[in-house]
């Protein structure tokens, strides 16, 4: 009787195991490849391996949400078809835990964006973030390069946190800038990181510059900040202007202006070690400038879509993105 | 892989952690902004203890009487155990957002997922324990005409209280830990502190990680004291006899 019981149990477990692979499976099959791309796909873009990189070490972190983990990938898979020998550390968390892997040689280098960069580790208001993308680079560059670390060429793209919202409630309310929400945002919730809140490029910022008091504050991990819109949870969600879902749901979603420049937009960047730079050839800070000439703000909203919307893989959006832009076959 | 050099920064940062604690000072963003100190820590520490009082209460309440149900019929072993081993696989961030679907963000939607995460150690071992309660005194009980419901209370609830109290105290820590993630769910706990390393630094980091494991040894402590005073005398001079013939 006993036995009898666990026999049962065991085969119970089983049965649910093989339901969960079989989930698991379906879910893997059901790709939504929407074939579009904006880089003409062109031979000089093809990167060539290099016999003289082998053998070089090099690892590449990134922070811990969909596009740098895209970006992460992009930069790994071009190093590697240039001939390095790459391994990656992705998913490290804020920038503060990112920097400090980077200081401590854990990783070669990583993506960051420089109005981040600027206002997160050099102490600049974000006011006073250079509104001139090219200036934000020069700038960034210099404070980087007097801590030994060195600044590559930036993407094309750029991007910012953004006060969000579905477009209904927009209408609703009537607003379509931040300043449209003076006198109305003691009755609204708005939703973002948990460090949002004292973030003077966030929550503190709209606070401070544009005298809003909101009703509530909700802190939700930043993986949750559509759905929040969706269920109604919150009024006003912080998002990204890079986000797959804006491009994906351009009619559900609106973003409000920042027009007082509060939430400064950021290119990126991949900072490196200067040794591991020196060490590592020319063809290192060459490959990864060349490989995210094709990343423009469309390009990479639709890489980001294919990860939180479309629910593909990082690594391998990043080998359809090398490969439909022409720099790997 | 955590290099040397990575873990010596946090020891200088553990004396810091200590004087966040107990001091207030300039955030990262800058002077404006003064954070730390002990009202700041209450304030957050007082939330993830209610939530966790709440949720480990309600975890007893649902799992206990079945627990011992299951355990006094001696059936369900399967229930109680492979369900119960199951339910600490359980991401409690997926059930978080998973359930911000349903009820939104928020102190309902927290205390749930950690409700849920306390569940299966009492059940297991409010089972395990009836199961290994004393046959004969069982027998015994029964033969002096007791009812099955008296039998449970009187018999093998005493008998199993340092069984079940262990899971309870298992349950505690899980549920008071695990709590933290109330900041990505819309509720202000010490995971404010631990997410936020552009505002409260390495140190406040640290701080919020040292008090949050102080508050899993209080909830031990506490309960190891409720354990004491609900152990039958009976089971305590047992283990004195046994312990002194041995």
């Amino acid at each position: 009787m006993r036995s009898q019981t666990r026999i049962r149990g065991v085969l119970a477990v089983l049965a649910m195991l093989a339901a969960a692979v079989a989930l698991a499976a379906c879910g893997s099959d059901d790709e939504t490849s929407t074939e579009t791309d904006s880089t003409a796909a062109s031979g000089d873009n093809l990167i060539q391996e290099n016999p003289e990189n082998n053998g070089v070490k090099l690892t590449v972190g990134s922070k811990n949400f969909t596009e740098q983990f895209i970006l992460g990938e992009i930069y790994a898979q071009a190093l590697e078809a240039a001939g390095y020998d790459v391994s990656t550390d992705l998913n490290l968390g804020s920038e503060q835990v990112a920097l400090k892997a980077l200081e401590n040689s854990q990783i070669s280098g990583y993506p960051e964006y420089t109005s981040t960069a600027l206002t997160s580790f050099f102490g600049v208001a974000p006011e006073d973030v250079p509104a001139d993308a090219q200036a934000a680079v020069d700038e960034t560059q210099e404070d980087f390069a007097k801590k030994g670390l060195v600044a590559f060429a930036p993407t094309p793209f750029s991007s910012a946190n953004a006060v969000g919202l579905l477009q209904s409630t927009a209408d609703d309310l009537g607003v379509s800038t931040i300043s449209d929400l003076e006198g109305k945002s003691q009755d609204l919730t708005l939703a973002g990181s948990p460090e949002c809140r004292q973030r003077i490029d966030c929550l503190a910022g709209l606070e401070q510059y544009y005298g809003l008091d909101f009703g509530k504050f909700t802190p939700i991990d930043i993986g949750l900040r559509y759905e929040v819109l969706d269920k109604g949870d919150a009024d006003l969600s912080i998002l990204f202007t890079t986000d797959g879902a804006l491009f994906v749901d351009s009619d559900k979603y609106t973003l409000l202006e920042d027009d007082k420049e509060v939430l400064p937009a950021g290119n990126v960047i991949f900072i490196s070690d200067e040794k591991v730079a020196t060490e590592a050839g020319p063809d290192y800070q060459a490959t990864i400038e060349k490989v995210q000439g094709g990343l423009s703000l469309e390009v990479m909203q639709e890489l980001n879509a294919r990860v939180d919307i479309d629910k593909e893989k990082p690594e391998d959006v990043a080998a359809q993105y090398l490969q439909e832009a022409g720099y790997t076959e | 892989m955590i290099g040397a050099p990575v873990i010596t920064g946090f020891l200088g940062s553990f004396g810091g952690a200590i004087d966040f604690i107990f001091s207030r000072r300039n955030s990262v963003q800058g002077p404006e902004l003064q954070v730390g100190g002990l009202e700041q820590i209450w304030e957050l520490a007082s939330t993830q203890i209610a939530i966790s009082a709440v949720a480990l209460l309600l975890a007893i309440v649902i799992a206990m009487p079945l627990g011992l149900w299951l355990g006094h019929r001696g059936t369900g072993e399967f229930l109680a155990v492979a369900v119960g081993n199951a339910g600490r696989a359980i991401p409690e961030l997926a059930l978080i957002a998973l359930m911000v679907a349903f009820i939104g963000t928020g102190n309902l939607n927290v205390t749930i997922a950690v409700t849920i995460l306390g569940i299966p150690p009492i059940l297991t071992n409010a089972f395990v324990g009836v199961r290994q309660a004393d046959r004969g005194a069982v027998d015994a009980a029964r033969g002096m005409g007791m009812s099955e419901l008296e039998i449970i209370r009187r018999v093998e609830l005493p008998l199993a209280i340092p069984t079940i109290m262990g899971g309870v105290r298992t349950a505690s820590v899980n549920i008071i830990a695990t709590a933290t993630i109330g900041s990505l769910a819309g509720v202000k706990t010490l995971g404010d502190l631990i997410l936020s390393p552009n505002v409260y630094g390495e140190e406040g980091v640290i701080a919020g990680a040292i008090v949050v494991a102080l508050l899993a040894l209080m909830f031990e402590l506490v309960l190891a004291g409720v354990q004491r005073l609900l152990t039958p005398r009976g089971l305590v001079l047992e283990r004195a006899a046994a312990r002194a013939t041995a």
